[in-house]
């Protein structure tokens, strides 16, 4: 039925499909977005293995104690990422939050440098200046991962000032979580990108809890309402399902590009890990992780793919293998790099010269 | 070529200047474009310059986030606070994103940012719109600070806050809006203090109004026989300590004039910096400031709160008694 709706109707319809309760357990949704070629599907599941796996191994060298101070894991909103970063293309920019291994892996930052910079070693995509809450890669066009609730809406809506004067199509993406949407970032850059229409995509990953806060509980309204009021397409999508995330990305970048100004999704996920090391997650209500668990991103996107995509699971399952072994890779080609010279910070300037 | 013109004049000259000579270079803020500025500081520039010049809604923290984000793909941002005294509502992306980018990115980019902002006391604004910002980043590395008191500085020191890769606090006190000067067409060199009366029996170390506030003095300092040296910082970070302590080997006394709270301010570092360094040759060393208070508004109050000419020639003279001779 979708395919024989305009661009825009089908996306209405499509939103209006996975307009569902923003509950845990809700196992039966209906399926949003076509799925892509063969090739492109495999890739975007290859990208989500490669978070969850990524992730587990940053989690595992942290209790090891050889990744220091905090982390902020990604495992469970893996669709989110990944989804989005399909429907970007070089000329665009992207800002992430401090829980922003999965976004830097999904726009295609070097896994064994970004692993390097959680170890702090020297061959650390910032030389171990940065860490696991601040990963910068320009050439991969990650404009930053910011530390502050809220920062990378700021910095995504400047990048969407410049995109705009340049010409070619470019369109910034915001990434951040529920928590942010009480930042005053939100507020004034989605007016400030409304009134000057700049091409810069919202995306809200609602994960449903600002740190140890679940968000109903100190977030008025609904999240997706509250971009509308200022005339800002919004979208609610099941985050769950990497295929509904890119269908709907793709639609709100191809508007942002055409010059329709900002556009916000909000796509409804679920963390499975705590907020930091420090968070044992024991507010969860009990049973909700099993109940997301059953829609899992990697699940749910394996599902697809055999029933409708026509990959036979076998081609699932080589991907599964090819990224555990990277994965020992990257662990061991880790543990071995060398730590940076105290000496650089003599030389280094607070300035660039 | 060297022309007279005000303050508010050099201003808007070398926004005019930079924004002709790069079209990188974008200029927003409150009320900058259409408006032409509360302080008419900038008139003129989007009727020139187009949209490369614009109004914004009253968010500072939006300005300062586009601001970082767009000097970290490819713009050359300059970005107005009405008043130093919103900029906490600017600080996290001052702070926390445009400062450490150079560094935490391991020297990917640097963010190419200048905010212009009008501070200082003696206006009747109050409390809340007087303060001088400065101490709330002067602990922050990553941050530059030009802190003109003249307008060729004015618009020499704007254009090479402009061509700066760093991000650049630029301040305007404004009592100096109206200040007419001879202006030249140079850049001039942030980080580089100026001696701007030679003397040789006490340096006075000032930044914005108070380097007139100093010359005023050390004119009023003559007939008593005492011949001061008078230093305008002009930056404040990077600050020009070399200056400072090549004038101190000659003079042998210090005082620090600022304008701003005793505590945790920039006249604080230069003491700390010339005990540390200059012991031997420091006979003398202390601080003029506003005291540790907020900025009173009845005229009566601010007059009495803010350093000025009269009663600096006479702390002089109470401190120096028949020392020189």
């Amino acid at each position: 039925m979708l395919e024989s709706l305009t661009g825009s109707e089908r996306v209405a319809a499509e939103v209006a499909q996975v307009q569902v309760p923003a509950q845990a357990g809700t196992k039966q949704r209906p399926k949003a977005g076509v799925l892509p070629k063969r090739a492109e599907s495999l890739e975007i599941y290859r990208r989500m293995r490669l978070i969850r796996d990524f992730e587990e191994l940053v989690q595992a060298l942290f209790l090891k104690g050889e990744v220091h101070g905090t982390t902020h894991l990604y495992i469970g909103q893996e669709a989110d990422a990944v989804g989005v970063a399909s429907a970007l293309g070089d000329e665009d920019r992207v800002a992430a939050t401090y829980r922003g291994h999965g976004v830097s892996l999904a726009v295609g930052v070097d896994p064994q440098s970004l692993l390097d910079e959680m170890l702090g070693r020297a061959t650390g995509v910032c030389g171990g200046r940065s860490g696991s809450m601040n990963i910068v890669d320009l050439s991969h066009r990650l404009i930053g991962c910011f530390g502050i609730v809220g920062g990378s809406i700021g910095a995504a809506t400047g990048a969407a000032l410049s995109l705009s004067r340049q010409g070619k199509g470019g369109v910034a993406v915001a990434f951040f979580g529920d928590g942010a949407v009480n930042q005053g970032y939100f507020g004034e850059c989605l007016n400030f990108a409304r009134v000057l229409s700049l091409p810069v995509l919202y995306v809200c990953e609602n994960n449903r809890y600002g740190e140890f806060t679940p968000f109903e509980s100190v977030t008025a309204g609904e999240i997706v309402e509250r971009p509308k009021t200022l005339g800002i397409p919004s979208e609610q999508v099941d985050g769950m399902d990497v295929f509904a995330v890119r269908a709907a990305a793709d639609e709100a970048v191809k508007r942002a590009r055409e010059g329709a100004g900002p556009q916000f999704i909000e796509a409804l996920t679920y963390r499975y890990v705590g907020h930091s090391r420090a968070d044992p997650a024991k507010y969860r209500k009990p049973g909700e992780l099993d109940e997301w668990k059953e829609r899992d991103p990697l699940t749910v996107a394996r599902g697809r793919m055999t029933e409708e995509g026509g990959v036979e699971a076998s081609e699932v399952d080589e991907i599964d293998s090819e990224i555990e072994a990277l994965v020992a890779q990257l662990r061991a080609e880790g543990l071995a790099a060398p730590m940076p010279d105290p000496a650089e910070l003599e030389s280094a300037s607070e300035f660039k010269p | 070529m060297s022309q007279e013109m005000e303050f508010r004049q050099a201003i808007v000259t070398a926004l005019d200047e930079e924004l002709t000579r790069d079209e990188t270079v974008v200029f927003f803020g409150e009320d900058v474009a259409v408006p032409r500025g509360v302080f008419k500081a900038t008139p003129g520039l989007t009727e020139k310059h187009g949209d490369r010049v614009f109004d914004t809604p009253i968010s500072e923290l939006a300005l300062s986030g586009a601001a970082f984000g767009s000097a970290v793909t490819g713009l050359r941002p300059v970005i107005e606070i009405m008043f130093g005294d919103f900029m906490p509502l600017a600080m996290d992306s001052l702070v926390n994103q445009s400062a450490k980018y150079w560094f935490i990115s391991n020297e990917q980019a640097s963010v190419p940012l200048v905010v212009r902002s009008a501070i200082g006391a003696g206006g009747r604004f109050g409390a809340i719109h007087s303060q001088t910002p400065i101490p709330w980043f002067l602990g922050v590395p990553g941050l530059k600070i030009a802190c003109p008191s003249t307008p060729n500085d004015a618009r020499g020191l704007l254009k090479s806050a402009i061509r700066d890769d760093n991000p650049v606090l630029f301040f305007e006190h404004k009592r100096l809006y109206s200040v007419k000067g001879e202006v030249d067409d140079d850049p001039v060199e942030l980080g580089s203090a100026k001696v701007v009366r030679e003397g040789t029996d006490l340096t006075i170390v000032a930044a914005m109004v108070g380097v007139r506030v100093a010359l005023e003095a050390a004119e009023a300092l003559a007939p008593d026989g005492i011949d001061a040296e008078v230093i305008d910082l002009r930056t404040l970070r990077p600050l020009d300590h070399a200056t400072v302590a090549a004038s101190i080997e000659r003079t042998n006394r210090l005082l620090v004039v600022e304008e701003g709270p005793r505590t945790g301010g920039w006249s604080t570092t230069i003491a700390a910096e010339l005990a540390e360094h200059s012991l031997h040759d420091i006979d003398d060393i202390w601080r003029l400031t506003t005291a540790d208070a907020p900025v009173p508004f009845s005229p009566a109050l601010e007059d009495a709160f803010l350093p000025a000419a009269e009663p600096l020639a006479a702390a002089v003279r109470d401190r120096l008694g028949t020392a020189i001779s």
